[in-house]
């Protein structure tokens, strides 16, 4: 296995393309794993420590462009408030030394359902920004992951970054585990208001092949907002709904049955998950909404 | 040729202070800033110049005859200096094992569970072995599994062991049974007649492993004399040495075992991992060899708690006394014997639980199956008992409509009592003192996680911080429980323990140095023995010498018994040292003062007093340049078999007893569970060293918890394949998982004792699972006859 510690963008891009099945590494909290195991022996691993840019953020008018390898310590301390499910995604995360080492280029590039950081991403609406020799794009997150384990990054291309939206409204992110830390999402869920569009976004991690936004119940629900009035009116949500859309969000899962649980409890935890979450951002968005008079 | 420190445990750590140290003081461990610093050596760190790594090839499926094995590839790569299969072995003993010599070294024409041995490779790099391994070609043709106990006693089912001829073979039902003990005593047709409420439940028990941190390691040093030294993580370095000496062809004093630093064992260890492998390896190499394990291998490099299927009834009269008791208790104990048949005895003899039952019927066995082999872990046969006997206890309280913890104390055991193995009972049995002070602990507030203001404090709450809810669904319960475990080895066994103790003086100073083949896994021996010294000898200074096979056996670090043992062999040896330095006393100074001949005389710092206090010499004067120096093995009592139909027999040294009272919060929408106290009473006769007597209750009672919640090897039941073999996925409660954990250590004396203490380490083990379960089934109304308890069952949607 040969090491590859190039010391800068332009130099891990040039190496990508030598080494197309170069695997990278920044914190390794999957990679790492893999490699312990002897699941993967990759040829060439990349070090991308020594690209200070990685590490950094910046928060935009629009977004945050966040460095794939800024740790989710730094999300959870520093864009609290700019991307407020991620950090609670954030928390979530392993262990306080993993979260020190570990950030979202890792889940993404991994692109494992469990991933943690998934459902926050789907629902606040994010871009990921791959780069090549060839140029650079941004990958929409919603076509962003393509199978179990697989992503739209071609072979030679590395991410650099997430644009992620800033927060315009309440976020939530719900994670179910069998344990009360440091445990593998049985699954999770994420939901985002946006005010701004009148539109609530949702992720659904661990519980389909790939991560997933539950459109229907979307579709549902902003739907029943509008006609409700309910973004100007600032009534409660009623709880049927509620009920509905969480059914909704069950109805989007295609989850398995494995040794972490089974596609009953997924589907059945995912509604829970839901209508919690729901009922936590619409009321905090109508604590807001009283406070600033809009209501 | 010089080993690198393969120390860790004890090296030769020299204790105390000048404020004592004796027993009943919470003296600090030697080991402790070490292992919390990190700096601790534990077998895996070792190294040796020259050395080799060692690599196990395991089976990939459970059962299978194996048709072929080529090792050229494997041993063409450049790197390898040795490959070995059975037919490498050097002498006709190819079997280990603790009771039953039944497991092969290396497999023989058949692989009976997944992750058996097959084939060992040395390499002098560990990623080079581990790929030549990888290359040795081995052609398996499946057969038949065998996975319960209707598949094991099938007609025609497959056999394990067809040529059974161990000492059990004759008096088991059935080939694929292990052993199997019944207990009959009394009539009970008779007292079920009396019965008004007759109460019957099925029971299941997961796997549970004992997922210690430091996994299997060790080093095998060839010796210019043919023999081996072996540097290794154990619980019992002489019933090591029995079984690997026949398999290398060497007499016992060639293989010479010193105890490496061990991270955890909980019975675990008892049976052989990687010794036999490492010192083939290192004999036929002429190098160092080195074998760890990683977290994988580890999940398939020691045997497992007993699972079990357990049915119990159980009846009661309208004014809430037992009247009967009859149970089956059905172990599972995988491809191999290991200690199945002892957890048998215990299982059985320990089923009718801390309580007065004078008509039982009771049959346990254990069951050959090509599932993973299953042996020793603490609370070893009484665990499984205890979370199906407290289970019916509830049922039997509600049924009669009594209070559940009321209940129990009016049929709880006592002094006296007779146990269904005919043994009467012979120092305090305060079951229902343990009951009533767990109960009387103050309840934890309600809603403790609005304590801080009007935001839900997430962490106290069923989730944690991934904040599955802020209060919906969250319901709290309440549940108790009690159990009742034997302290040392039983059914006859020669359970003694070996105690070198010597004393000189050093420094000007009277210093005493003991010597033990005691395993220090982490349980606090090397801290207890050195009190005793300190307490039986007047000295300040003691050194704990490193365990090794230059002093004989010290038994097991299991079954609660070391401080019993050990501890009681090292105050027997003080005591021969004590009569020894008074007699060069009375030579040397005897004529100076006549009490010397008249007076009862003690050692108290660092001199000769009598009991009356006076002064008559300083230790150091009186043994000038002469060491004083004893060995002695030490017993307990003797204990007798359990007769094979009846059950009856003096059968267990002590008992042991804890109660415990779980206070929970659950997610009834998601099947999520917050412990939020774990609350314990013990009975320990005497706290040699309460700091660590409160230590060894909170890991035994959080060990319970995980049980409880979370800790399960899921066997796939088509395949007999482990399905978890990782920390990702057999998950062991973290701090977050940890409750508050109060405990309230009751002593009272067991004059049959040293100091009268009683074993500490298991009894919390036992009744931590079936209070959290009870305080689940409070919570959520629901039967929940299984552990762990997982989400799934909370929610109806298994």
């Amino acid at each position: 296995m040969d090491f590859l510690r190039p010391a800068s963008w332009e130099e891990a891009l040039a190496a990508k393309a030598a080494h197309p099945a170069a695997v990278p590494i920044a914190g390794g909290t999957d990679v790492m794993v893999e490699i312990n195991f002897d699941h993967r022996r990759p040829e060439h691993l990349m070090d991308l420590n020594r690209i200070g840019e990685l590490g950094e953020w910046e928060v935009g008018e629009e977004s945050v462009r966040l460095g794939a390898a800024v740790p989710y310590t730094a999300i959870m301390e520093h864009l609290r408030g700019e991307l407020p499910g991620l950090a609670l995604a954030s928390h979530t995360v392993a262990s306080p030394q993993i979260r020190n080492r570990g950030g979202v280029g890792g889940n993404l590039g991994t692109a494992s359902p469990a991933g943690d950081a998934h459902p926050a991403l789907l629902a606040a609406g994010a871009e990921v920004e791959a780069g090549s020799v060839r140029g650079s794009r941004l990958i929409p997150i919603d076509a962003f992951y393509t199978g179990v384990k697989r992503n739209a990054l071609a072979a030679d291309e590395l991410i650099r970054a997430v644009h992620i939206r800033k927060a315009d409204g309440p976020q939530q992110y719900s994670k179910v585990g069998t344990r009360n830390a440091m445990v593998i999402a049985v699954c999770a869920f994420g939901l985002a208001l946006h005010p701004a569009s009148r539109t609530v976004r949702t992720g659904i991690g661990s519980a389909a092949p790939t991560p997933v936004r539950a459109r229907t119940a979307e579709e549902f629900l902003n739907a029943a907002l509008d006609e409700g009035g309910f973004w100007d009116n600032g009534r409660s949500i009623t709880p049927s709904v509620a009920q509905r859309f969480a059914e909704l969000c069950s109805a989007a899962c295609n989850p398995v049955d494995d040794v972490r649980g089974t596609a009953g409890y997924r589907r059945h935890a995912v509604g829970v998950l839901a209508r919690r979450t729901l009922a936590w951002t619409w009321e905090s968005y109508r604590g807001t909404a009283a406070a600033e008079g809009g209501v | 040729m010089p080993v690198k420190p393969a120390v860790g445990t004890p090296a030769e750590v020299t204790q105390g202070s000048r404020t004592g140290g004796g027993v009943g003081e919470s003296t600090l461990r030697p080991d402790g800033i070490l292992k919390v610093t990190g700096e601790f050596a534990y077998a895996s760190d070792m190294w040796h110049e020259d050395m080799l790594w060692g690599q196990v090839l395991r089976s990939p499926v459970a059962h299978a005859e194996i048709l072929s094995v080529d090792t050229g590839e494997a041993l063409a790569t450049p790197g390898v200096h040795a490959v070995m299969t059975y037919d490498d072995l050097p002498t006709g003993v190819r079997t280990y094992g603790l009771e039953i010599q039944d497991t092969p070294v290396l497999a023989h024409g058949r692989v009976r569970h997944h992750g058996e041995p097959v084939a060992i490779v040395a390499a002098d790099h560990p990623e080079t072995a581990r790929r030549a391994a990888a290359r040795i070609r081995v052609e398996y043709r499946e057969l038949p599994l065998v996975t319960d106990e209707s598949s094991a006693t099938a007609p025609g089912a497959p056999l394990l062991h067809e040529d059974r001829a161990d000492h059990r073979a004759g008096h088991v039902p059935h080939p694929n049974v292990v052993h199997r003990q019944p207990i009959v005593r009394g009539d009970v047709a008779a007292a079920r007649g009396r019965a008004d409420f007759v109460v019957e439940g099925e029971y299941t028990f997961g796997m549970q492993d004992q997922a210690f941190l430091g996994p299997e390691s060790g080093l095998a040093v060839p010796a210019e004399d043919g023999g081996v030294d072996l540097y290794v993580a154990t619980q019992w370095l002489h019933a090591d040495l029995r079984q690997i000496a026949p398999v290398l062809g060497l007499p016992e004093d060639k293989v010479r075992m010193t105890l490496s630093g061990v991270g955890g064992a909980f019975g675990g260890r008892e049976d052989l991992s990687m010794q036999i492998h490492a010192c083939l390896l290192a004999l036929r190499t002429g190098r160092p060899v080195k074998i760890v394990y990683n977290r994988f291998e580890s999940f398939f490099g020691h045997v497992h708690r007993h699972p079990a299927r357990i049915h119990y009834e159980h009846g009661a009269t309208k004014d809430g006394r037992l009247t009967h008791m009859k149970c089956r208790i059905v172990l599972d104990g995988g491809a191999y014997a290991s200690t199945s048949a002892a957890v048998v005895g215990n299982a059985a003899s320990l089923s009718a639980g801390p309580y007065v039952l004078d008509d039982v019927d009771i049959e346990a066995l254990a069951l050959y199956s090509n599932n993973p082999p299953c042996g020793a872990m603490r609370g070893f046969g009484a665990v499984q008992a205890c979370f199906a006997y407290e289970a019916q206890m509830d049922r039997l309280a509600d049924a009669v409509g009594m209070d559940r913890v009321g209940f129990r104390q009016l049929n709880a055991m006592s002094q006296g009592t007779v146990m269904p193995t005919g043994q009467r009972v012979d120092s305090p049995a305060p079951v229902a003192e343990l009951l009533r002070r767990v109960k009387a602990m103050p309840m934890p507030p309600r809603r403790q996680w609005l304590a801080a203001g009007e935001q839900a404090d997430v962490r106290e709450l069923p989730g944690g911080l991934s904040n599955t809810t802020h209060g919906e669904g969250v319901v709290r319960g309440v549940g108790y429980a009690v159990g009742i475990k034997n302290v040392g080895f039983s059914e006859g066994f020669d359970d003694y323990s070996t105690a070198r103790v010597r004393m000189e003086v050093v420094g000007g100073e009277a210093v005493a140095t003991v010597h033990t083949a005691m395993a220090e896994v982490g349980q606090g021996g090397v801290t207890v023995l050195a009190q005793i010294a300190r307490t039986e000898l007047g000295v300040v200074r003691v050194t704990i010498q490193p365990a090794d096979t230059r002093v004989g056996s010290a038994g097991s670090t299991s079954a609660s018994r070391q401080t019993y043992v050990t501890g009681g062999a090292v105050r027997n040896a003080c005591g021969l040292v004590r009569e020894k330095v008074l007699e060069l006393g009375r030579r040397r100074f005897g004529t100076y003062h006549p009490a010397w001949a008249t007076a009862e005389l003690l050692l108290e710092g660092g001199r000769v007093v009598t009991d009356g206090g006076e002064v008559l010499a300083d230790l150091a004067d009186v043994l000038g340049d002469e060491a004083v120096e004893v060995e002695e093995e030490w017993r307990h009592r003797p204990t007798e078999p359990f007769d094979l139909r009846t059950g009856q027999g003096f059968g267990h040294v002590q008992y042991s007893f804890a109660a415990h009272r779980a206070v929970v919060e659950v997610d009834t929408e998601l099947g999520l569970v917050k412990v939020v106290e774990l609350a314990c009473a013990q009975d320990v006769g005497k706290a040699l060293n309460p700091l660590s007597v409160i230590g060894q209750i909170q890991g035994g009672t959080v060990q319970g918890l995980g049980m409880a919640l979370m800790e399960e090897i899921v066997v796939d039941p088509g395949t007999a394949k482990v399905r978890n073999p990782s920390f990702t996925d057999y998950l062991i409660p973290t701090i977050l998982d940890t409750p508050d954990l109060p405990v309230d250590v009751l002593e009272l004396a067991d004059h049959h004792a040293p100091y009268g203490l009683r074993g500490v380490g298991e009894a919390p083990t036992l009744s931590s699972t079936p209070a959290v379960l009870a305080a689940i089934r409070d919570a959520t109304g629901l039967e929940l006859n299984r552990t762990p308890v997982r989400p799934e069952h909370l929610t109806g949607t298994a």
